[in-house]
């Protein structure tokens, strides 16, 4: 059914396809704190961009409340800057109303895993077309330094000078639990890593969920310094790589084996275990998706980063649309008048 | 026989059962049957809040109302004057609202030992004399109608189930209805089920036939036609009238439909019918909460749809922060609230007006955006589609409050042609260089509608407030004056764009009824009585509560006392009396029901012999 709408979807864009980082940055001084990890989002979605081949006027970015808010109006493309928690349903409207767009979503450990939880689960479950950069900094910071559902158990915070009591949310453990087609984990220190990351969130098809590790200087200042740290980093964390061996360590000398469920680390190098051994990582397999992420918070463990799964599932947005092309294709399309005459009527004459 | 017929100018039939028994079915063809006659109809089901309630109980009673007549129907009847009752619990709920000297139908079979039980009867009452005021026919449903299918071999389950249909067929006799309407109905209704079409119809005109032969009925009514415009008409429910509203203001507004909702009572019917216009190429979202319901929307206003999101009360509740959120991005959203009596679940079957305030000022800010009220079931679909008109022209969420009273009543509704309505084309955006996210219109002071998509109109809006014309986020102080000044004369600016204030009656005087929302059938009719005794009064009613219409303060003026009689403590009350300065008169009702006629023709002849004394 053509609409005015249509006018503007079905324009062609005018002139070359051809953007640099450059012009994703617009003209307004970026305001998060120095040394903030949220630059280190910014950048590689400004650097990915133009290699994604999409119009520029394509392209929406949709945000929350939280320090993670402010991105929309730091990339040069249309953004909507909305209330806490409620970014994922905006964007979700915006993506089932308007699948020809490509719709970013920066949100936060507090927006996105507390206030916003519940679309969350239900996004994911839903599988929308979106790509969900959740920056997760363990810490609500734009309200000046509160616990988050990602604090860890412990921490000391201005909301709790006596340590949090409560345990976290795992996040990528909650995105596949609710279904997530596409789930991973980046952080601020890995630029390359991390660019990866959102290249493969935009081209999946359906809810591309990352959570990305970013340092808050100000009110949890090295809360990932373990994780990282290019000198601790290749000894705490394992990178998942489709199809290959879980291999990590300096060396290259630890893997990942399964004991029953459970995951274990083995040397590598000293005869008793080779790589045939280790576990295999296929993103194609949700229950394995559900054993690594499950690794994340066990401190025998190295922690994942990379993508845990990457399913093909019809995302909801095109649902939406196939379910009406169905109708009109063996309904007709609908007739108003018929619709406003109803079941029964009659005539005055 | 001899049988003799009495012109009646109008008739309240109730028919009540077992919530199993098919009442709401019968009801609907009574209903439509008089449309087809030319009658004019109100109607209102009753259902009650258990979904299936055991049988035979008094709470599990279900009812539906049909009110019609030659003139002035416009409200669901005030007694009833013929009350068909299935079974004994039925009679003992309805009997208080039956008119002294009333006819009630009822079906034996649902007055045996258990059923007496069930609906706390010491004695059966069709037996120990305490009907004698009414006139009483009491009839074995079953019995006859196992006579009348004798012999077709039917299932006598599916037997059983054709009551309802042979005390339609005797309420047809009584008042004189064509039949045809219901038989192409069944056929249609039961197409290649033939065992049910031949059951029904047979059902039917066996009940027509045995009123007719049976000596007990001696008296047929007829009701003359009503004057209605020519046209075609259909029995609609507000809750209907808001779906068709929605779809047809996105058809003349030439962008799509988008509708974010989660269920909720009574609203839930306009979800139903827009999930099933997918082939008018109408998107919905059945989202995870009311927030989610409304964000959704904000979502596809912004991506350049009609977008609407539909609640009651609590759901309003939830929806606030999102409302300043369309309020400030300056977004078009159709917000409707099918009021229920509250606060929280209070009695969410049951209609109030209680959500006035918060529709007008429930949200942290200056806030000001349209509130706009139907009157009745049918002129539902006029407000959607002005609401739908105010919101894509102005940049404005805009509130539509009905309640769960016109949103289940049906009325005839004379089906408009989509060349009467008017043009609703919004006008996006498209020159990068003429455009600024807030640059207003002149006119409108609405701002730009550019939608994602539009080469060279990227731009970010937001929830933080923003520069006049640029758009870009500002904290300055004079600014956000100069913000929340333009956000308010924007909607005060409607006031040039929407209906002056009908006044029916004396230009001035002694007493204005002056009501808003679904009160205005009860306040109409005892207004309209009134007149007709030759009293002194005028009425007016209330559609456009923000911004009001331009002449309300000077017809308040013109009159010494104003009544407005509303379903809460007096929420327009408040709003006039601080806006004009002129004392009002409340009178209200919470009892989770409409007003009837006759108690706002009691309050008004009460004030007039005060005057008088």
């Amino acid at each position: 059914m053509k609409t005015i709408l249509n006018n503007i979807i079905d324009k062609p864009h005018e002139g070359e396809i051809k953007y640099t980082p450059k012009d994703f940055k617009p003209d307004v001084d970026v305001r998060w704190c120095a040394g903030c990890g949220a630059y280190a989002v910014l950048s590689p979605v400004q650097r990915i961009m133009p290699e994604l081949g999409i119009p520029k006027e394509k392209i929406v970015s949709v945000s929350g409340i939280g320090c993670s808010g402010r991105f929309p109006y730091y990339m040069e493309t249309y953004g909507f800057h909305s209330i806490h928690g409620r970014a994922l349903a905006i964007a979700s409207g915006l993506k089932i109303s308007r699948p020809d767009l490509s719709v970013w979503v920066a949100t936060g450990d507090g927006d996105n895993m507390s206030i916003g939880g519940n679309h969350f689960i239900h996004t994911c479950r839903r599988n929308v077309d979106l790509n969900v950069m959740m920056f997760n900094n363990e810490v609500y910071s734009l309200t000046k330094g509160q616990y988050s559902p990602t604090s860890h158990k412990g921490q000391i915070t201005k909301s709790s000078p006596l340590g949090v009591l409560d345990d976290p949310f795992n996040p990528t453990s909650l995105a596949l639990g609710a279904g997530a087609t596409f789930v991973g984990r980046g952080h601020d220190k890995d630029r390359k890593l991390l660019q990866y990351l959102l290249d493969r969130a935009a081209r999946h098809k359906g809810t591309s969920f990352l959570e990305i590790y970013t340092n808050c200087r100000i009110f949890n200042d090295g809360a990932f310094e373990e994780f990282t740290n290019k000198d601790t980093r290749e000894e705490t964390t394992i990178w998942l790589e489709d199809g290959k061996p879980l291999i990590f360590g300096k060396n290259r000398d630890k893997g990942i084996i399964l004991d029953g469920y459970t995951p274990k680390v083995v040397p590598i190098n000293n005869g008793s275990y080779s790589e045939d051994d280790l576990l295999v990582h296929n993103e194609k397999d949700s229950t394995l998706a559900l054993i690594l992420s499950d690794m994340s918070f066990n401190p025998e463990l190295p922690r994942p980063m990379g993508i845990f799964q990457s399913l093909e599932k019809s995302p909801y947005d095109q649902r939406v649309e196939d379910q009406i092309e169905y109708e009109i294709k063996t309904k007709g399309e609908g007739n108003l008048e018929e619709l406003l005459l109803g079941e029964s009527f009659w005539e005055i004459k | 026989m001899s049988k003799t017929v009495e012109n009646l100018d109008e008739v309240t039939v109730r028919f009540a059962g077992d919530s199993g028994d098919g009442m709401q079915l019968i009801g609907t063809q009574l209903s439509d049957t008089s449309g087809f006659a030319g009658n004019e109809v109100n109607t209102f089901p009753d259902y009650p809040s258990e979904i299936r309630a055991p049988e035979g109980t008094l709470y599990g009673v279900s009812a539906f109302q049909v009110h019609f007549g030659t003139k002035n129907i416009k409200t669901t009847g005030d007694f009833i004057d013929v009350l068909v009752a299935m079974n004994a619990s039925s009679l003992k709920v309805n009997l208080p609202n039956l008119r002294e000297h009333g006819v009630i139908i009822v079906n034996t079979g649902g007055f045996d030992e258990k059923n007496l039980k069930l609906a706390a009867y010491s004695s059966n009452p069709l037996e120990n004399g305490s009907l004698e005021k009414y006139q009483v026919f009491a009839i074995d449903m079953f019995d006859e109608i196992k006579k009348e299918l004798d012999g077709l071999n039917l299932n006598p389950k599916l037997i059983k189930r054709t009551k309802n249909i042979f005390a339609l067929g005797i309420v047809y006799w009584m008042f004189d209805r064509p039949i045809e309407p219901s038989v192409a109905w069944i056929n249609k209704k039961f197409k290649g089920k033939d065992e049910i079409v031949l059951a029904n119809v047979k059902v039917l005109k066996a009940g027509w036939n045995f009123a007719q032969k049976n000596p007990v009925f001696k008296k047929q009514y007829q009701i003359k036609r009503a004057s209605l415009e020519p046209g075609k008409y259909r029995n609609i429910t507000g809750n209907q009238a808001v779906a068709l509203g929605l779809v047809v203001a996105s058809r003349k507004a030439n962008i799509p439909l988008f509708l974010g909702s989660y269920p909720i009572t009574p609203a839930s019917e306009i979800l139903h019918a827009i999930s099933g216009y997918k082939k008018y190429g109408v998107k919905h979202l059945q989202a995870e909460d009311e927030i989610a319901g409304i964000t959704s929307a904000i979502g596809a206003a912004f991506g350049g749809y009609l977008a609407a999101t539909t609640t009651s009360g609590p759901g309003l509740s939830l929806k606030t922060e999102a409302i300043g959120l369309a309020i400030i991005t300056e977004l078009p959203l159709v917000i409707v609230n099918v009021q229920r009596a509250g606060p929280s679940t209070g009695l969410p079957t049951k209609p109030e007006q209680g959500d006035l305030l918060q529709a007008m000022y429930g949200r942290h800010g200056e806030a000001p955006m349209p509130v706009l009220a139907a009157a009745s079931a049918s002129d539902c679909f006029n407000m959607t589609v002005e609401a739908a008109r105010l919101a894509l022209k102005y940049m404005t969420p805009v509130i539509l409050l009905t309640d769960g009273y016109i949103g289940q009543a049906t009325e005839p509704w004379k089906i408009p042609g989509m060349e009467e309505l008017p043009d609703l084309t919004p006008e996006f955006a498209k020159d990068p260089a003429a455009f600024a996210p807030y640059k207003r219109d002149p006119d409108t002071l609405s701002r730009p509608w550019a939608i994602p998509g539009t080469q060279g109109l990227e731009h970010r809006i937001g929830g933080l407030e923003k520069a006049d014309v640029t758009g870009h986020v500002s904290h300055d102080p004079m600014n956000h004056q100069k913000m929340v000044e333009l956000r308010k004369e924007k909607i005060e600016g409607i006031v040039n764009d929407i209906p002056e204030l009908e006044l029916t009656g004396d230009k001035e005087g002694d007493l204005l009824v002056l009501s808003w929302g679904s009160t205005y059938g009860a306040a109409k009719t005892a207004y309209d009585k009134l007149i007709d005794e030759g009293h002194k009064l005028s009425f007016a009613h209330l559609k456009y509560i923000h911004p009001f219409p331009k002449n309300l303060g000077e017809i308040l003026f013109s009159f010494k006392r104003i009544l407005i009689p509303e379903m809460n403590m007096g929420q327009l009350k408040t709003i006039i009396q601080s806006t004009y300065l002129v004392p009002v008169i409340g009178m209200n009702k919470v009892q989770g029901k409409p007003f009837k006629a006759i108690e706002i023709e009691e309050k008004i002849l009460e004030l007039l012999n005060q005057k008088e004394s």
